[in-house]
């Protein structure tokens, strides 16, 4: 903003008054696209279904409980499956992914023009396609069951974990780096000792953060046929099963609650 | 004896830093490495441990020229060459002793240094380095707990037990306080003439470069402007490295100080 004089005294405002006027065109510009969304999303959305909501939420859950405790039986299975394919899963993806971090490190990449690339590229093919895709996917190449399940887990994780360590890998202090190389130490050895005790913090809050994310997408994965608890719910919702479901969600849940404390404490006891 | 001769450094950026660099330095000699910010003192000792490559000239330590050799032969060449930083550089998550023995690297194979299985006497080396520099009780604690000046003296006892002929010291005290800057530059330079050793310190408080070394070396924008002794820096010699200031206050005077420094 340049300085203004209005009666002799120095005015001062954030904007001129143009870049204001700018701004409240452009709130304007975003109001209008938030009505015309919702007026779209409206005009195509079934109103009267939405006229008993309250009534059809009362009686699934008056059906959904008590929930079908004697089911847990079936479940024990399924949910190891479940568990194992999540944690198996992230340890296949942080194998793979330790490589492609390094290759995608603009400070450790063999080759700027080359490698870096390609590594850039498996990043983000492997990112942008959803598990339950990959599931989908994998359960017609490699038939149904845990194995498709795991492969997609960790083929979706690859990306996820190596975006995350190549960032932390970048943000490494240099001079560290430098001091060690300055003892005559082989790359190798640089490796070891200047880097990765710096990005080991790093490293186990990514593996811990994958795994609990991946106990969450393992539950779904049975939808499509890939093995675990997803395959019991599926089956239950087909034949309207509403107790079992039940029980299933609060099976999830329950993992889910015991990976996430999991997760934090491991997070806790490293950093 | 490490030997300069027309040493120069051009970086990508087209900044000039070393133009031509010509000196020697003798077995046990300790040189201070004056000369205002930028004007070239960090890529010196860089250029001559090759962490920055040289654009022209060579650098030969014990008549061995560094500039030319392949990466096997840089790095022993470089076990040669302690190198002590301005902020310690030491590496935060690992311990004293793995810092200390991380000075070993160049002379222990690859899965024994992973696994941190370092030769009996690179520990004892250690050991003693560590009880000289007066860190014995530290020996378990993580390199990020210490203090400044601890964390210094870790880094003095990693590029002594590398066994170097030549200290290459960026900086040693420019993030310490006056007192511990004192105490650091003093061990430096009694540990370069227990061990029969030659460094290159870069200083920017010439007062204290004035106090412990025996010869000076000014540097101004790449090129060697003054080379003597401590005494012979003069406001005029400070002028010409500096620029224009009142320089009455900076000098010391030489006879207090020899006193000190004993």
């Amino acid at each position: 903003m340049p300085m203004q004089e209005k009666n002799g005294q120095k005015v001062w405002q954030l904007r001129t008054t143009k870049s204001q006027w700018i701004r409240w065109g452009m709130w304007l510009v975003g109001l209008v696209i938030f009505i015309l969304s919702w007026q779209e999303i409206s005009d195509k959305t079934l109103w009267f279904m939405m006229d008993n909501v309250g009534e059809v939420i009362v009686d699934i859950g008056s059906r959904a409980t008590p929930p079908r405790w004697s089911y847990i039986n079936q479940l024990w299975w399924p949910i190891w499956d479940t568990l194992a394919m999540a944690t198996l899963g992230t340890i296949f993806a942080l194998i793979m992914a330790v490589p492609v971090a390094f290759m995608a490190a603009r400070n450790t990449t063999p080759s700027k023009f080359f490698v870096r690339p390609f590594a850039l590229l498996i990043i983000v093919s492997t990112r942008s396609v959803n598990s339950l895709i990959w599931a989908l996917l994998l359960v017609s190449i490699v038939g149904p069951g845990v194995f498709a399940g795991l492969i997609a887990i960790s083929i979706r994780s690859i990306g996820f974990c190596a975006k995350l360590l190549y960032e932390a890998i970048e943000e490494i202090s240099e001079t560290q780096v430098e001091a060690i190389r300055a003892t005559g130490a082989s790359p190798l050895q640089v490796m070891v000792y200047g880097i990765v005790p710096q990005i080991m913090p790093a490293f186990a809050g990514i593996a811990v953060f994958r795994w609990d994310i991946n106990i969450r997408e393992s539950t779904v994965l049975g939808l499509v046929g890939a093995g675990g608890i997803g395959l019991q719910l599926q089956s239950s919702l087909n034949v309207l099963a509403w107790p079992q479901v039940s029980l299933i969600l609060l099976v999830i849940l329950f993992a889910v609650i015991i990976g996430e404390w999991i997760s934090a404490k491991v997070r806790g006891a490293i950093i | 004896m490490l030997q300069l001769n027309g040493l120069t450094k051009v970086y990508n950026t087209g900044d000039k830093a070393l133009s031509d660099v010509t000196l020697s330095i003798p077995d046990g000699q300790v040189v201070a490495l004056i000369g205002p910010s930028g004007a070239g003192k960090s890529t010196l000792i860089r250029c001559v441990n090759r962490l920055v490559e040289p654009t022209s000239g060579e650098a030969l330590l014990d008549d061995i020229n560094i500039t030319t050799l392949g990466s096997g032969g840089l790095r022993k060449a470089r076990r040669k060459m302690g190198m002590i930083f301005q902020e310690y550089a030491l590496v935060e998550r690992l311990t004293v002793m793995e810092n200390v023995l991380s000075g070993r690297l160049g002379y222990v194979g690859f899965w024994r240094s992973l696994f941190r299985k370092f030769p009996q006497k690179d520990v004892d080396e250690a050991y003693r380095l560590l009880d000289r520099v007066g860190l014995l009780a530290m020996v378990d604690k993580r390199a990020d707990e210490l203090s400044g000046g601890q964390r210094q003296r870790v880094g003095i006892a990693r590029a002594l037990i590398q066994n170097p002929s030549l200290l290459l010291v960026d900086e040693p005290t420019a993030s310490l306080d006056p007192k511990t800057s004192r105490q650091i530059m003093r061990l430096i330079v009694e540990l370069c003439e227990e061990r029969g050793l030659s460094a290159i310190i870069n200083i920017h408080d010439v007062a204290l470069a004035q106090m412990f070394v025996q010869r000076v070396i000014g540097l101004e924008t790449g090129k060697v402007v003054f080379d003597g002794a401590p005494t012979e820096l003069t406001p005029e010699v400070l002028t010409q490295i500096y620029g224009e200031e009142d320089w009455e206050a900076t000098i010391e005077k030489v006879d207090d100080d020899a006193e000190e420094a004993v």
